[in-house]
Parts: structure tokens; C-alpha cells; sequence
């Protein structure tokens, strides 16, 4: 993907973000249960074209940097059985994610 | 034995009654009884047209179906045995998953990227993808069954120790369980913890403790097993 457009890396490792909560028509990879949770990145995974276009055979540019989000169980679901320190973790695009702190 | 009371069709080069209680078939119906499913005339459809205009050729997909059936739990096993024995693999395989498997042989294409999550005393991992299926097909193979029914995906997220504990992984209070749900461009592989007891084992006989399910996060490997099965 070298030499096509990429979105700015606007988050990095440790920082708290939080997922837009906003409904999206069509093909989308944000899963509904993320939308509206704050978690932390934990690694930055690079760029890729962006997948809601790439659906509608559009080129997807520029590429979303994706992100890899540890959400707190206990923050997703608030009667989460488990222990405290379990996790979840996902990748989510650039366009999904916005400052908490 | 005679064939008038079948109702399936398959190669019969084995001997055995039919209609008894000795013979059970899987639940798949064989691939050509019957008519086609709505989905299997539309792939037939899509697949003639693409080769009829030249888009693709028979041979490609031929190469591609090969391609796909080359790859399986067994060839992912032998990548987790070469961890297990070869440090400087295995930080390969940690900072760099495409790579270490092309030094392999495995090329793992250009549809989605790899990363490989270590299960570790402290943390067990399992994977899913809530939205579709998403899997790390170019090394495992095609996922089970039960990894894109609605029951995994969803349930996983919200209680997995409770999933896990169906499938006999016991994960103590004191390990935390940290779920993959894989659902952009990455994969992922999970590489299990070497069993203790299995110092001094061969890559070939590591290779035999990793199941498909223990590099879904969804099984332990157990020397045990082994030992119950020879």
C-alpha cells in the first residue's frame, strides 16, 4: 500500500478512545456491541483500505490506520461473570474511534 | 449386497448393510444427491460464467481448491511444534507472522494479515469473529462448524469462560481471558503453551498434541490424550 493515501495517526499505544456510537447502513467491520465503549489502544496494526467503501467496489483510499482496542469486559457488559481483569480486544479503523481522555 | 434401497449415493467399495444400526452416516448430504441448494446453483452459475468470459480459467480454480485443501490444522500444528523448539522462530513468528511462515514455505496471500497471540500463564486467549467467520484460513484450512454459528460468536464475547468450560478449558480466576474478536483485516493465530512433560519430544511429536482448536483458544494441548489414544 506504499504510496497511497493514509488517514493520520491520530491515537497511540496506551491512550483511551472511545468508539463512536453512530448506525452505519451497509457493509460495516464495527461491531454494534463496541459502539459507544471507551477502551485503550494497544497496538497501532498499520493502514488498509477502507472496508465500508472497498464493499461497494470503490478503491477504499485513503486507507484507515486500524487500531487494536482492549476494552474491560466488566466496561462491554456490566453483569460480565468473569474476573476484573479479563478483556476483549478488537480492531477498529481510524474513522471509529475518537479521543476520551 | 444389493443398492435398491438406498437413498444416498456414494462410492460403495466398502462392504456393510445399510439400514441397520451399524452404519451411521454424517448428517452431510452427499455432494451430488438430490437437487442443488439455491446457493449451490448460484455458485455454479457465478463460477461457469467467470470461466465462460475468460475472467478465470478451470485450472484456476482447480489450483485455488488445492490451494485452499493444502492447508490445514496439521501444517498450522507444525508451525506451533517449530515455535515451541526454535526460539529465534518463534520471535520471528511473534514480531513478523507473514514472514516466519514464508520462511516455512506458507504464503499466506494478500487478503488479510497475520498475528500470532501467545497464551502465557498469565493470560489465555481465544479468538472469534463476531461478524462473519473470519479465520486464519491460509494456515488452518477451512474453520469448523461451530466457529461461525451464532452461538460461538455471540456468546463468546459476553461469558467466554463459560464457552471455554464447554469445551473442557478450565481457565482459573487468577488467569485473565482475553478475547480476539477478529473482525477487520487481521488474523489470528493462537500459540498454546507447551505442555510440561514434553521435554526432549521431537517437532513431529509436539505437531501431534496441537489441535485446531488449541490455535482457536478453544482447547489446551494434552499429552495425556495422546497417551490415551496409543
Amino acid at each position: 500500500m506504499s504510496g497511497e493515501a493514509v488517514t493520520a495517526q491520530r491515537f497511540r499505544p496506551g491512550q483511551t478512545v472511545h468508539v463512536i456510537e453512530r448506525p452505519a447502513l451497509g457493509h460495516c467491520r464495527t461491531p454494534w456491541y463496541l459502539r459507544g465503549k471507551t477502551g485503550v489502544v494497544a497496538a497501532v496494526q498499520g493502514a488498509y483500505r477502507d472496508p465500508e467503501r472497498l464493499a461497494y467496489h470503490k478503491p477504499g483510499l485513503p486507507s484507515q490506520v486500524l487500531y487494536k482496542v482492549r476494552f474491560l469486559q466488566s466496561e462491554l457488559w456490566p453483569d460480565y461473570p468473569g474476573p476484573t481483569s479479563d478483556h476483549l480486544e478488537a480492531d477498529i479503523y481510524e474513522g471509529w474511534l475518537e479521543s476520551a481522555s | 449386497m444389493t443398492h435398491d434401497d438406498h437413498d444416498h449415493d456414494h462410492d460403495h467399495d466398502h462392504d456393510h448393510p445399510h439400514g441397520g444400526d451399524g452404519h451411521t452416516h454424517p448428517p452431510q448430504k452427499d455432494h451430488d444427491a438430490g437437487p442443488m441448494s439455491a446457493y449451490e446453483v448460484l455458485e455454479e452459475a457465478i463460477r461457469s460464467l467467470l470461466v465462460d468470459k475468460g475472467v478465470l480459467t478451470a485450472d484456476e480454480v482447480a489450483a485455488q481448491i488445492d490451494l485452499m485443501d493444502s492447508r490445514t490444522p496439521a501444517l498450522g500444528a507444525t508451525v506451533v511444534a517449530k515455535a515451541w523448539t526454535d526460539a529465534a522462530f518463534k520471535a520471528k513468528l511473534m514480531a513478523d507472522t507473514r514472514g516466519a511462515l514464508l520462511d516455512m514455505g506458507i504464503d499466506i496471500g494478500t487478503l488479510a494479515e497475520f498475528r500470532t497471540i501467545e497464551n502465557t500463564p498469565d493470560v489465555h486467549n481465544v479468538v472469534v469473529c463476531t461478524l462473519c467467520s473470519c479465520y486464519p484460513k491460509l494456515l488452518l484450512g477451512i474453520p469448523p462448524a461451530w466457529y461461525k454459528s451464532l452461538a460461538y460468536r455471540s456468546r463468546v464475547v459476553v461469558d467466554p469462560r463459560a464457552v471455554l468450560a464447554e469445551f473442557g478449558v478450565a481457565v482459573s480466576e487468577g488467569v485473565e481471558v482475553r478475547v480476539h474478536d477478529s473482525t477487520a483485516d487481521l488474523r489470528y493465530l493462537v500459540l498454546p503453551m507447551r505442555p510440561p512433560g514434553t521435554e526432549g519430544w521431537s517437532p513431529d511429536k509436539l505437531a501431534s498434541l496441537v489441535t485446531r482448536d488449541a490455535m482457536i483458544g478453544t482447547a489446551i494441548p494434552d499429552p495425556g490424550l495422546r497417551a490415551a489414544a496409543e
